[in-house]
């Protein structure tokens, strides 16, 4: 994991300091709303239906148990005792009071964490894979470079107001599990045929109101070139973005405007006068971010007897074995796997953990990991380094703390946003629909069979929650004052990204599961052997479930 | 007589910014003009010790890029402190166009963001620009602003090197 230095110790020092002058000039009727709101969004603080909201980044998704402990500490002391993993690897607090923010992030920066540009029109904490660095799949890990980034993008003059919020993605692995192309800009790491580091670079990507995919700009840029091809394309976006109209600032909506091809141009052209300037990378910058992410002191493990007992541990007891099947992840180191702990039990806001559930992570995470977990944009937590040897005590330790729900890639493993309970902007409520459903769906056999399937519910069109990108998709809508649910199909953000299409009129709350069976059993019907729900959807379309669906219900 | 903060100290401040769509005869005394006038009538011999040119968010330093060496005076308006634009503008112009002269924020901004302005290259400020809320005089010195932190991480118009290769 990065490590702070000095500098690092002393901006996020003084970034407390200034937050805390903020807050009490504030408070002192000395700062109007209106100029508090950036200063306040920048430093991760929302205000939200019943209480301020603070997103306490987790830079692309790392995060070690002294840290896990002071989020526990911090949740319980200031807060009410839990706290909700959010899709961009972040962490956010639902009920802390204005006056104890600064105090609050004190706490976070004696643990190297912050809430720097977490929210407002700026950069964003910048996200990864969960399985960076262990991974076969990796071409090359690619938390270096996004910790290159991150610091390049702290507190940066230039871009700290910015048309709208800008969000950047970096995947170093074939499959894509940073869903890279719906960010502002996607990072996907190549290496060329001499062998050498660049990056393809996706630009205009988003959810939100007019969701769009990303589109390349550039197919190779040379590693080196990383941070002046960024300040170029943020450049050009500051610069032209639309002003006028928050629901048109996004990057995206410049990129439809002009054409990528168009857009590529300015930005090559800002881009070769600044090329070569003193933000070009050296070899040494290179080398000291990769010193940051080394393996850790992996140990010798006899594979074949650990695999012989797991695989005797699993006949014995099916619920391990389910559990092996579903939430563990092979490694690319023999004799170790990555854990899934799932933070998606029935009844449980997908996200949500309590302040002694970070600490009995942070214990497994000291105990298993090598003292280190990682959040996922599927809200769930990954202990990335775990001996096959160890695999049966943790499941044993995880199923008592309940982040053992044998459920990951299913159904119901969904991503849910705050919705209604939580957030001002909503129209409808997505927590309540996302239990309804996993009540329906408690049937694992049933989960297993339909295979993996992304369900992704958002309480209102600006999809936190992914929705446009759920194989199956819900949208909270609100007509006349009433909350309905809006279903879509066919979504993806892995490498073949794909964007729903809207099924038909939308539902009460209470018809959602019921929908839900009747798309989930046309699937059924239909599939070809092995077929997964999104490559059914692909081949028959939406008809035959539109078909179904609305005959049923007239 | 309003005041300007120039070099982290309080001075008269005795320009004048004429409106973007001014036209007709130069006042008698320091002023910036808007970049059209300048365009229109750069050919007249002006002095660019009491004359300056001031440009828009949505103008570009690119339209008058071989004149910004020539000038002694430039200013960038923020329509809102929310418009980020005159950051870029500044950096062009000193960065791109290597402007030595004064560079002022006119417009709109607020004292947190000095640090940032001055980041990216400007080096004075009106006060009348500065939203102090309701206050008359800014409540903390406004050198603390300028100096809110001691280290960057990026390289930009006062620190040309980025940490990394100071570290
Ligand atoms: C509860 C307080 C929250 C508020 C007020 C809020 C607000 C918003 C708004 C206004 C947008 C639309 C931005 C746009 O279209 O330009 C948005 C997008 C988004 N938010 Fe939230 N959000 C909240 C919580 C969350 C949570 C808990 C998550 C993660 C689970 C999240 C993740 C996202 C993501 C991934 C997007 C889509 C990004 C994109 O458009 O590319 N937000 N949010
Ligand atoms: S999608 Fe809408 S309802 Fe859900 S958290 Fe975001 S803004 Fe709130």
């Amino acid at each position: 994991m990065y490590i702070y230095d000095q500098h690092d110790k002393t901006l996020i020092g003084e970034r407390v300091a200034q937050y805390r002058r903020q807050t009490d000039d504030y408070l002192a009727g000395k700062i109007r709303d209106e100029v508090f709101l950036p200063l306040r969004l920048q430093n991760g603080l929302y205000v939200q239906r019943l209480a301020p909201m603070l997103r306490i980044n987790i830079p692309y998704g790392m995060v070690s148990a002294t840290q896990l402990r002071a989020l526990a500490h911090i949740t319980r002391k200031y807060d009410k005792g839990y706290a909700h993993f959010t899709t961009r690897q972040n962490i956010q607090l639902n009920w802390p009071q204005l006056e104890e923010v600064p105090d609050i992030l004190a706490e976070l920066a004696a643990v190297e964490m912050q809430g720097i540009q977490s929210s407002g029109s700026c950069i964003r904490n910048v996200t990864s894979d969960e399985f960076a660095g262990i991974n076969a799949d990796e071409i090359e890990d690619p938390r270096p470079w996004c910790e290159i980034i991150r610091q390049w993008s702290t507190l940066h003059p230039e871009f700290a107001f910015l048309p709208r919020k800008f969000k950047i993605a970096v995947s170093g692995a074939k499959s894509d599990r940073a869903a890279i192309q719906v960010h502002d800009i996607g990072l996907q790491v190549l290496k060329n045929e001499a062998g050498e580091v660049g990056f393809k670079v996706l630009v205009g990507g988003g959810l939100g109101r007019s969701p769009a995919i990303g589109q390349v700009i550039k197919e190779f840029l040379p590693a080196q070139h990383l941070l002046t091809y960024l300040e170029a394309i943020l450049r050009v976006y500051n610069r032209y973005g639309r002003r006028d109209n928050k629901y048109k600032a996004r990057i995206k909506i410049l990129l439809k405007a002009w054409t990528a091809e168009v857009f590529a141009a300015k930005v090559e052209q800002e881009w070769l006068q600044q090329i070569d300037s003193p933000s070009t990378l050296t070899d040494e910058v290179i080398a000291h971010a990769k010193d940051f992410f080394t393996s850790p002191a992996y140990e010798n493990v006899d594979v074949t007897s650990a695999e012989a007992t797991l695989q005797q541990l699993a006949g014995e007891q099916i619920a391990f074995g389910k559990w092996r099947d579903r939430n563990v992840v092979t490694h690319k180191v023999a004799g170790y796997c990555a854990v899934h702990l799932s933070l998606k039990p029935t009844g449980v806001a997908p996200g949500d953990v309590t302040d002694s559930q970070l600490e009995a992570i942070a214990d497994l995470a000291d105990r298993y990991s090598f003292s280190e977990a990682r959040v996922t944009h599927h809200q769930n937590l990954v202990l990335g380094d775990v001996k096959l040897s160890d695999l049966h005590e943790l499941w044993q330790a995880a199923k008592q703390l309940g982040f053992a729900t044998p459920s990951i890639g299913t159904l119901v493993d969904m991503i849910c946003c705050p919705g209604g309970d939580f957030c001002s902007l909503a129209n409808a409520k997505s927590i309540p629909v996302a239990e309804a459903i996993q009540r329906r769906f408690d049937d694992l056999d049933y989960l297993y069979d339909l295979g993996d399937i992304k369900l992704n519910i958002s309480g209102c069109m600006n999809a936190c929650g992914h929705h446009h990108v759920g194989n199956i998709g819900i949208l909270g809508v609100d007509k006349k004052g009433e909350e309905f649910y809006q279903v879509q199909l066919g979504g993806s953000a892995l490498n073949d990204a794909s964007l729903g299409k809207v099924l038909g009129p939308s539902f009460y709350a209470h018809e959602i599961p019921d929908v839900l069976e009747r798309i989930l059993s046309i699937y059924v019907e239909q599939r070809i052997e092995g077929e997964s729900f999104l490559d059914t959807h692909r081949r028959i379309g939406t008809a035959p479930f539109k078909e179904y669906i609305y005959a049923k219900a007239a | 007589m309003p005041k300007l903060l120039k070099d982290k100290s309080l001075v008269d401040n005795g320009w004048q910014v004429l409106p973007k769509d001014f036209a007709g005869s130069l006042p008698n005394a320091p002023c910036f003009v808007p970049l059209d006038y300048w365009l229109a009538n750069k050919q007249s011999p002006l002095n660019p010790d009491t004359v300056g040119v001031w440009l828009d968010a949505e103008q570009e330093p690119e339209q008058f890029a071989d004149d910004i060496k020539s000038l002694k005076h430039l200013a960038v308006n923020f329509p809102s402190f929310m418009d980020g634009r005159g950051f870029s503008i500044a950096r062009l112009i000193r960065e791109r166009y290597q402007f030595t002269g004064e560079l002022r924020a006119i417009g709109h901004i607020v004292p947190d963001q000095l640090f940032y302005l001055s980041r990216c290259g400007f080096d004075a400020f009106c006060l009348e620009a500065l939203d102090l809320g309701d206050e008359a005089e800014p409540h903390h010195q406004l050198e603390d602003y300028l100096a809110a932190f001691s280290v960057t991480y990026q390289a930009c118009v006062n620190q040309e090197q980025p940490l990394f290769r100071r570290r």
